[in-house]
């Protein structure tokens, strides 16, 4: 522990510098605890209360029930179970899919900066606008999906097709659309990991006789870990709160609803300020735990760049 | 003065008067037109005009009451979504915000009590109330009361008919000239090979079917509406509301309720009932107007609601739209001489002879417009209809009962005499918090 060293023996400089930090960052820092501490802490305080925002008389302390009644419930569980199921599948097209993006455009030196901002394309789209483009896409009467497989498998496919009519199904184009939306996010991220690897090592690895398969796996994926590691973390995150796409699509019919929906459901329609509130918390929890099976787990530096 | 320190001055200056300019039409928009009348908004819901007002929609009569208050004030309309549900969802999160702007609110009555209960209404003013139940039907000025209080004005009033072919009631020998039951009608389609246009979709509409069922069977679906949520009784675990179960069961089962009964809404059932499969449908007035082909027009007739018991008068469901005045709204007095404007008989005529929404003043229905754009008795039978329609349970919770009813009665096809002592379970359940919805 360097600091704990140091710090006795700070200079009057490094004091001074840390005082002028203090005071440039302070106001800065007061605002973001304003923000987002007192929101969280007050959603927290919401949470022990059975409360409904157009009944302010029934309002009751109930201590830890709501989230005892969520965590008990099978609808919880359920919305978990989707999210989680979304999470992983689109996370692993994305790191592939992202991954072989990358090395494309790693390669390619002509129409690099076209290929760059055609790439970026899908994940410019706003995702509402997505959803309702995949979903008239997908859908039986607007859609073409049900055309071409149709004309693909030579007319064995129903031409009425209910993608939206029930749970695997619907998943699968919910993930179609995760996936085409953010692998160019994902491919951006391994880009920069990719050209952090030392061209040499590769070289090297070259003129030993090594496999291209052997390249890949033994120099440029241990080298480029910690970006990858990044861009996992950052896509699951962002992926275990979804909301838009199977909002705008099936609106969660079918058991397709998403812990965010949930929490939407909650508050926003049911105005159950304190089960949504709980919900709410629980879902911040569950984003810690990942974040923390990533940063403590896999040992994710978000700092320091490589390694 | 130097160049650049003139170029920020001057930058400065335009940057005040541009904020400042902002501030004051900020404060301009709020005390009205250039004429000087105050301005009130209006949430409307979707109708023929929308927010256009040359259609004769609610668009038009915030026009004509705006002309015709003399320059006191001038309405503007803001268009809410088109489900009830979404209506429902922007109205409240307003209202739970305090939006002073809530001047008047078109309110369907299934969510009209729950913000009532909130205190979201500004109260009726004395001596109104007579002129806001003048000449209205009794199920309208019904569902606007709470705890017995008249809490909104009743503005227009939705009642489901029974519409049939005529050429399938006769081949199937059934006698329309006198109520029959969904036993009856489930019997004709069968008979005929015919389907009847149900809205079973897991929404409103569905849980508006099902309490007209159990309504019809003399139950209710909540005994003591007044209540709060920890003492509120149920009525579903009843016969009334294993018959309705029974009914709907039937339906969705012996295929008579159509290959998609499952997912459909009025208009999928509309669509059903004017394809050559259709017989029989259940669905509000509109139904009349918005047929196309005349060849099925010609054909169409329309009945009084079905009946869940024979022998017992059938209890059609209640629908429509009220006029309420936020209680945080600037010109609650001003709002109030609006809806009754708004409200009053010429316009209550009008409003029906052009969108096709029935009014809740009995007189409209002799008005000659009116007539012409439901003939042949049809207009007579809305009114008689209304006359025995019940509204929806009148408590604060029907939002969450609602979506809880749907979602245990959903899919049709798998609702069995169990399904409503389940239902009734998990609403209560819902309610107590002790189950997610």
């Amino acid at each position: 522990m360097s600091t704990a060293v140091s710090k006795p023996l700070m200079s009057d400089r490094a004091r001074s510098e840390r005082s002028l930090g203090w005071r440039l960052a302070g106001p800065a820092f007061i605002i973001m605890l304003l923000v987002t501490l007192y929101p969280i802490a007050y959603a927290i305080y919401l949470s022990l209360f059975n409360y409904r925002l157009t009944d302010p008389t029934g309002r009751r302390f109930v201590w830890f029930q709501n989230y005892i009644t969520a965590l008990g419930d099978p609808l919880w569980w359920q919305a978990f179970g989707v999210t989680v199921f979304i999470t992983v599948v689109t996370l692993v097209f994305e790191l592939i899919l992202g991954m072989a993006i990358a090395m494309v455009m790693h390669k390619i030196v002509i129409p690099r900066r076209t290929l760059r901002t055609v790439v970026l394309i899908p994940y410019s789209i706003i995702t509402v606008v997505s959803a309702f483009s995949w979903k008239y896409a997908a859908q039986f009467d607007t859609g073409f999906f049900n055309h071409w497989l149709h004309t693909l498998t030579f007319g064995a496919f129903d031409l009425n097709f209910n993608w939206f009519g029930g749970t695997w199904t619907s998943l699968t184009v919910i993930c179609l659309s995760e996936i085409w939306k953010t692998t160019p996010f994902m491919s951006l991220l391994l880009l920069a990991g990719l050209a952090q690897v030392d061209s040499s090592l590769e070289e090297a690895a070259k003129v030993d006789g090594a496999t291209w398969w052997q390249r890949f796996t033994r120099v440029i994926l241990p080298n480029m870990k910690a970006a990858i590691m990044v861009a996992m973390l950052f896509r699951t995150l962002d992926a275990f709160r979804i909301f838009d796409n199977p909002y705008v699509m099936t609106g969660g019919a079918n058991r397709t609803t998403t812990l965010s929906m949930l929490v939407s459901n909650e508050t926003i329609n049911r105005v159950e300020i304190g089960m949504g509130s709980a919900l709410a918390v629980l879902l911040f929890v569950c984003v810690l735990i990942i974040a923390a099976i990533f940063v403590r787990g896999f040992k994710v530096d978000l700092t320091g760049g490589r390694k | 003065m130097t160049y650049r320190a003139f170029r920020r001055s001057a930058a400065l200056a335009f940057a005040v008067v541009s904020v400042g300019s902002l501030i004051l039409a900020g404060c301009a928009s709020n005390t009205g037109s250039s004429n000087g009348a105050t301005a009130l908004t209006w949430f409307i819901n979707p109708d023929v005009g929308n927010a256009d007002a040359s259609k004769g929609g609610q668009a038009t009569l915030a026009k004509e009451c705006s002309q015709a208050s003399g320059g006191k004030y001038q309405i503007n309309v803001q268009l809410l979504p088109n489900s009830a549900s979404d209506q429902r969802t922007q109205l409240l999160r307003r209202l739970a915000a305090g939006d002073t702007g809530m001047d008047l609110m078109s309110v369907d009555p299934a969510f009209s009590t729950e913000f009532a209960a909130a205190g979201y209404f500004a109260p009726i003013p004395a001596g109104s109330e007579s002129d806001f139940t003048q000449d209205r039907v009794q199920s309208s000025i019904d569902a606007s009361t709470f705890k017995g209080k008249l809490v909104a004005v009743p503005f227009w009033a939705n009642t489901q008919l029974l519409w049939y072919k005529k050429s399938v009631a006769q081949q199937a020998g059934l006698d329309m000239t006198k109520p029959v039951t969904w036993e009856q009608l489930i019997a004709a389609a069968q008979q005929t090979n015919k389907q009847i246009g149900v809205q079973a979709m897991l929404y409103e509409g569905y849980s508006v079917w099902i309490n007209a069922l159990i309504t019809g069977a003399g139950g209710a679906i909540v005994k003591n509406p007044d209540a709060t949520y920890s003492d509120i009784q149920m009525g579903l675990d009843s016969d009334a509301g294993r018959k309705a179960a029974a009914i709907i069961s039937k339906i969705a089962t012996s295929g008579v309720g159509g290959p998609a009964v499952g997912s459909s809404d009025e208009t999928a059932s509309l669509n059903l009932f004017q394809s050559p499969n259709g017989g029989f449908l259940v669905n509000w007035p509109y139904t009349y107007g918005a047929i196309a082909d005349p060849k099925v027009k010609a054909d169409v007739g329309a009945a009084i609601y079905p009946q869940t018991v024979a022998g017992t008068a059938s209890r059609p469901p209640f629908g429509g739209i009220e006029i309420a005045v936020g209680s945080k709204s600037r010109h609650v007095d001003l709002s109030y001489q609006a809806a009754s404007c708004i409200t009053n008989e010429q316009h209550q005529a009008a409003y029906m002879a052009a969108s096709g929404n029935p009014a809740s003043r009995k007189a409209a229905y002799d008005d000659a417009a009116v007539l012409k754009a439901f003939p042949n008795g049809i207009a007579a039978l809305i009114r008689t209809s209304l006359d025995a329609a019940a509204p929806r349970p009148l408590t604060p919770y029907w939002g969450d009962i609602s979506t809880a009813l749907q979602q245990r009665f959903s899919p049709p096809t798998s609702v069995t005499e169990r399904t409503p002592a389940e239902a009734q379970k998990f609403i209560v359940d819902v309610l107590n918090g002790k189950a997610l919805l």
